[in-house]
């Protein structure tokens, strides 16, 4: 179980900004949990904080009652947590199949990295010799960062928008093989995600918006929840037409 | 005789573990210790300078000729003339290879001057590894001079790979390409500590529907110093292509000058040139895959020079 108690995030710079306030929350083994909201609510900080990118300001971060706050991100991996790329980098002279066996190398388990690709939605006779670099689609990347996630044995998997920019066929095979995981192995799944048929994958979702848990339930009942309110989540009340000043003059 | 240390210059330089099959020429500290040529291929010693023909029969296929040279000792300045014919039809691979060990004070030289005459329809690969080693302060020093004519329909692939140990180099490439001619170049280089590298490719595209792409990456560490000049001239109908990329880390500089210049209305010339420290994303992605970021450091700059 991975539990983040009284977590914040500050980045500072000439205004100190709160991405993060005094999150509280438990993600248990075996079940998937979606976390969406509006842009800029602190859902791929929370992603990155959990991998140990961010190093939170205050609070704890607990793995299997192990405090976990002040690990490294290489660390954090070989305990077992994993973290897909919103925009995974690329990497000059690296072809897929070595960055997929690094990935793997530390997996006990034998990983057939063909099958990995083909879960993804990759033919692996296409992609296993090409580099990792420019020359693969953003959706190509996409699809890549995500095989090297799945090829680790893991108690944590984050995948931060695993469905930006991936097509509607391969999207198709992605939510069955996060089905699969879900169904074969007790790693705790958190998605980061705007979409409705990643939602519906989920055991619990939860809302952030302006650094805080807005709502946290069972997927039906935020499900309805999202569907029956037309508002917006901006912080203060706000309506189009109603603002004048000069910050708004284009 | 070949000691233990000169099979691993050779090694380094060549990647020889025995004598190499087919022709060779392997000159040690200055002047050749073992030569052999087969049917198609000669190798004649050169009788007003210091050096080697290699002079390969047209339509010979599928053969290799290896002139590696080492240097074991210090205080040598070996300055060598290579010339080589590369017959019509011909497809060969060529390993020219330079291995310095200097365990002493003073310089070690090796500058080799290369000429390639590669004949209509040839196909070439020429691979020239420069490596260097000993615990002296003796400098490593390697001057090398590449010329290739390639004419009509001939295809050329140059890998050029300097990785450790050579305290200074100047590289001079020059090469002119006929019609159809083709050429790929990829060189790679390591410099650190005070190392100083310089890297002068010219390539003329003369002939009609000729083409080139010269891909040159490099690593430049600690104090260490490079320089590149690129000069791609479009004189006919053709596509050159120039990508250079340098990483870039602790107090060493890189200085990287590509050029493109057109005098035909159908040259279609494009240069990319980028240097940068290594992505902090590249190496939070390794890290989270389990490596140090040692480990991860060593992975991208690998893969990089590969």
């Amino acid at each position: 179980m991975l539990q983040l108690q009284k977590v914040s995030l500050e980045i500072q710079g000439d205004i100190d900004f709160e991405i993060l306030k005094n999150i509280n929350l438990e993600f248990h083994e075996k079940k998937i949990y979606v976390v969406t909201g509006p842009n800029g609510g602190g859902k791929s900080s929370l992603a990155k904080t959990i991998m140990g990118v961010y190093n939170p300001t205050s609070g704890q971060i607990l793995l299997d009652g192990i405090d976990i706050t002040v690990k490294n991100i290489t660390d954090r991996a070989r305990l077992g947590i994993g973290y897909a790329f919103q925009s995974p980098p690329r990497f000059k002279g690296i072809k897929v199949k070595e960055l997929l066996k690094m990935a793997a190398s530390h997996n006990p388990e034998k990983v057939n990295i063909c099958d990995l690709l083909y879960d993804v939605g990759l033919c692996a006779q296409d992609y296993l010799n090409r580099d990792v670099d420019t020359s693969l689609s953003g959706g190509e990347m996409k699809r890549i960062e995500i095989a090297t996630v799945l090829a680790r044995n893991l108690k944590v998997a984050v995948f931060d928008e695993p469905e930006a920019g991936i097509d509607l066929w391969s999207f198709q095979k992605l939510a069955e093989t996060f089905k699969n995981i879900h169904s074969k192995y007790d790693t705790t799944i958190i998605l980061i995600s705007h979409q409705e048929r990643i939602m519906e994958l989920a055991d619990e979702i939860i809302i952030m918006s302006n650094g805080t848990v807005s709502a946290q339930s069972e997927r039906d009942i935020i499900l309805a929840g999202i569907m029956n309110n037309d508002s917006c989540a901006c912080s203060a009340k706000c309506v189009k037409g109603v603002g004048q000043n000069a910050e708004c003059v284009g | 005789m070949l000691n233990a240390l000169d099979k691993l210059m050779l090694e380094k330089v060549a990647d020889l573990h025995e004598i190499p099959q087919g022709a060779f020429n392997i000159r040690k500290n200055g002047a050749g210790v073992q030569r052999n040529t087969t049917a198609n291929i000669d190798i004649v010693t050169k009788e007003d300078k210091s050096g080697i023909d290699v002079i390969i029969k047209p339509y010979t296929k599928g053969e290799s000729v290896h002139i590696p040279v080492i240097v074991t000792e210090e205080n040598i300045n070996d300055v060598v003339y290579n010339t080589f014919e590369v017959g019509e039809y011909s497809d060969v691979l060529i390993v020219a290879g330079c291995g310095i060990h200097n365990s002493g004070h003073h310089k070690s030289q090796h500058d080799g001057i290369h000429t390639f005459f590669v004949r209509k329809g040839a196909k070439l690969k020429y691979v020239e590894k420069h490596y260097g080693q000993g615990d002296g302060n003796g400098e490593r020093v390697l001057n090398p001079k590449t010329i290739i004519e390639v004419e009509e329909g001939a295809v050329v692939e140059l890998e050029l790979i300097q990785i450790k140990g050579i305290d200074q180099t100047k590289r001079d490439t020059e090469i002119r390409l006929m019609d159809n001619a083709k050429l790929v170049v990829t060189e790679r280089l390591l410099t650190y500590q005070d190392q100083e590298a310089e890297s002068n490719i010219t390539v003329e595209l003369l002939g009609v529907d000729s083409s080139a792409q010269i891909i040159s990456r490099s690593v430049a560490q600690d104090d260490s110093k490079q320089t590149f000049y690129f000069d791609l001239i479009g004189r006919n109908k053709g596509r050159g292509h120039i990508q250079c990329d340098a990483i870039i880390m602790h107090n060493a500089q890189v200085l990287s000058t590509p050029r493109i210049s057109a005098h035909h209305s159908e040259a279609q010339l494009v240069h990319e040139a980028a240097i940068g420290r290594i992505e902090s994303e590249q190496l939070i992605k390794l890290m989270s895959l389990g490596f140090s970021e040692q480990e991860a450091e060593d992975t991208i700059l690998n893969g990089f020079l590969k």
